[in-house]
């Protein structure tokens, strides 16, 4: 993974000295919340219910077990012994001092961390598909394009005031995991009929109050020109996208306005004027990157690993783990681990100290050190052999890191809602701890198979609702919680929006709704159907009718 | 307010912001609206004194463009500190247009924006702030590496990390 030079330390250095001073005028009353307000938002720190919040960037979800062990110690010293992974793949400490951010950020920057563009209307840490570099059907690992557009997206002069805020997410895969649609720019790696690599250039998407999938504006951009290219998509939103309402600004509204064709139309020219701005990287630095994401040094195993295959013949459990949980490595003998944040009656995507310093040394002794952090709210090893996948797993057992759910009904998104956020409508986190509990049984949750359920405390849609097989979103009704639901979401290759069932349903019954959907989908799936296929075919009617009664 | 302009404080501003509704006087340097300039533009020929255009956030720049080299100065206005189209319209003020003269930030610049916009191309800054100086001071040397290239002549990170890089646009 990327390691920072002198030059990158030397930023953040100049980064935590510039806000220490910031936080002093404020404490000391030179400057009052209005001014400091959004210097803090710079920072990542958010105030909120009861604390101020930090948001810490985990650049395309990457971490070392060395930054892993830091953030461990962040949570323990400075917040209340944990963290909470988010869909964004960063992670948010709840119970901060503002005294003591300063710290916090001076903490990070001795492992290459920081807060920077974690809030306000300023591109954003930039996603990525989890399985960059392994995925055995990857084109090209798209984490050395991140990190690219993370050093020309940090502190830009030109696009730090924007009107909105703005993400974009790249994979180099065919099949997307890294939810491309919903970002204002999706870029997706592939080849053209000569055999070069390129990007499928996607804008517009987005969730809140008015979800959009992206469209594509570009369907090939030869590689080397992204940087010129992203500076043409930004310039263009900088100069025409809406100022005058929040719910309006982001890129979504003004693709939306003119059209796809037409913003296609307005970047291309932009792009061929500024062409020439010598903007592209220098070769010598491209390589300087790219040799960052080197795989690590494998093992030339045999394809087949006897005695893992053995194990699971002789143990369920770590079985129905492996079935779930194992993915597919492009390196034969070696597997990707997903390790599911979202234990029975837990809070999905929070780590306790112990959990991430037990991940830590876990991925040193399997993984090569290295961790990642996926937009579902769960951690990925990248590099684990076959053969060690039974004493991995038993590992994991131990800090309650084993739950045999990736991609289940209870591997649920859930945004931090009412428990913490000052804009919530209604509490996200119990819902999503009462769905698990429902469907607990492993049994249960295997016949029923993949189902993504996504909660958002409010239309802005941290939870990705939208885009959930079931979507569950917090409404408020004369001051009581009530939650809408939608089916056949999807944020994959085949993205699609959910479409509203009927009428919301109270805090006691969404559980239950849940219930009876589910039901409704095992008595009329065709053998070998997901959720989503049962519901791209029926669609709402027979779900509506078991929720709501025939009318 | 103060007029900070290549790191000093200029008291005798020579320009003259003339509003919209105004007279515009016979003698001396003046700034006019682009809508202005767009609207009476040739009663500007005849007139023996340097004009200067005043941008608005949202002016459409490019009906500017064929004009540009006849402004002493081009006044960029942020309605807002966080309104940043007036960033974009520094650039292509600097590298599409060609515009040499003086680009002033006038309007909400405060201190934690003027080095973002130097780097745009302003360099002149009409800053709020108590002390604008010492805010020009100390916002300008806060950062020392910077890692896009943009419209300034620091040397970005990526240039310096392989500094035997024979120049590319050596002409
Ligand atoms: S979706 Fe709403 S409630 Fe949930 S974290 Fe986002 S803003 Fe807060």
């Amino acid at each position: 993974m990327y390691r920072y030079d002198e030059y990158d330390h030397r930023i953040l250095a100049e980064r935590v000295e510039q806000f220490r001073d910031q936080v002093g005028r404020r404490i000391a009353g030179d400057i009052s919340e209005d001014e400091f307000k959004p210097l803090r938002l710079m920072n990542g720190l958010y105030l909120q219910l009861h604390a101020y919040m930090l948001r810490v960037a985990i650049p395309y979800g990457m971490l070392s077990s060395t930054q892993l062990r830091k953030l461990a110690y962040i949570a323990r010293r400075f917040d209340k012994g944990y963290g909470h992974f988010t869909t964004r793949q960063n992670i948010q400490y709840h119970w901060i001092k503002l005294e003591q951010a300063p710290d916090i950020l001076g903490e990070l920057a001795e492992v290459e961390m920081h807060a920077i563009q974690t809030s306000g209307n300023c591109v954003r840490n930039t996603t990525a598909d989890q399985f960059a570099g392994v995925a055995f059907d990857e084109i090209e690992d798209p984490r050395v394009w991140c990190e690219i557009v993370r050093q020309w997206s940090t502190f830009h002069p030109e696009f730090s005031f924007l009107p909105r805020k703005f993400k974009i997410a790249i994979t180099g895969s065919p099949h997307d995991r890294a939810a491309l649609c919903v970002h204002d720019i999706g870029l997706r790696m592939h080849r053209d009929a000569a055999g070069e690599i390129g990007f499928e250039v996607m804008v517009g998407g987005g969730q809140g109050r008015t979800p959009m999938l992206a469209e594509t504006i570009r369907p090939f951009l030869p590689k080397q020109y992204l940087l010129s290219y992203l500076e043409a998509i930004l310039r263009v939103y900088n100069q025409l996208g809406r100022r005058d309402n929040i719910h309006k600004a982001r890129i979504k509204i003004l693709v939306g306005a003119v059209g796809a064709a037409e913003f296609a139309r307005l970047v291309e020219a932009e792009w061929q004027a500024s062409r020439n701005e010598d903007l592209e990287l220098p070769a010598a630095e491209f390589e300087r990157i790219h040799a960052h994401f080197a795989l690590p040094p494998y093992e030339a195993l045999p394809a087949e690993t006897p005695a893992f295959h053995a194990k699971r013949f002789e143990n369920r459990e770590f079985a129905r783990w492996v079935r779930t949980n194992v993915s597919r490595h492009k390196q034969p003998g070696y597997a990707i681990v997903t390790v599911s944040l979202k234990p029975e009656g837990g809070v999905p995507g929070d780590a306790s100290d112990r959990q991430m310093e037990a991940m830590a040394d876990i991925a040193e002794r399997f993984s090569f050190g290295e961790v990642r952090v996926t937009h579902e709210q769960n951690l990925v090893l990248a590099h684990v052999k076959e053969a060690d996948l039974y004493e991995l797993w038993r590992n994991l057992g131990f800090f309650d890191l084993a739950a045999a759910n990736a991609g289940l009904i209870t591997d649920i998104i859930a945004c931090p809602g009412l428990d913490y956020c000052s804009l919530a409508n209604a509490r996200s986190i119990p819902v999503s701890q009462a769905i698990g509990r429902r469907f607990a049984d492993p049994e249960r949750q295997a016949r029923i198979g993949e189902l993504k359920i996504k909660i958002s405390g409010c239309i802005n849609a941290c939870g990705h609702h939208h885009v959930g097989h079931i979507g569950i979103l917090g409404v408020d009704k004369k001051g009581e919680e009530f939650y809408q639901i939608t089916l056949g979401g999807s944020a994959d290759e085949t993205a699609a929006l959910g479409d509203i069932v009927g009428p919301a349903f109270a805090y006691d019954r969404v559980v239950d709704a849940v219930d009876t959907i589910v039901d409704t989908y095992l008595g009329i799936r065709i053998e070998g159907e997901r959720f989503l296929d049962t519901y791209r075919r029926v669609g709402l009617q027979p779900f509506k009718e078991r929720l709501y009664g025939a009318r | 307010m103060a007029l900070v302009k290549n790191g000093t404080l200029v008291a005798d501003d020579e320009w003259r912001f003339v509003a919209e509704a105004d007279e515009i006087p016979a003698e001396g340097a003046v700034v006019v609206t682009a809508r202005r300039w767009l609207k009476e533009r040739d009663r500007f020929a005849g007139r023996n004194a340097p004009t200067g255009i005043k941008i608005e956030a949202g002016d459409d720049i490019k009906a500017l463009a064929a004009d540009i080299d006849r402004f002493g100065l081009v006044a960029v206005d942020f309605p807002k500190f966080n309104d940043g189209r007036g960033y974009s319209t520094a650039h292509l003020l600097r590298e599409r247009y060609g515009y040499k003269g003086e680009i002033r930030a006038v309007g909400r610049v405060l201190r934690d924006s003027l080095l973002y916009m130097h780097r745009c191309g302003f360099d002149a800054f009409d800053i709020v702030d108590k002390d604008p100086l010492g805010a020009w001071r100390q916002k300008l040397g806060e950062m020392s590496v910077f890692y896009q290239p943009a419209t300034d002549d620091r040397t970005p990170a990526r240039e310096l990390r392989h500094p035997r890089r024979p120049l590319a646009r050596a002409s």
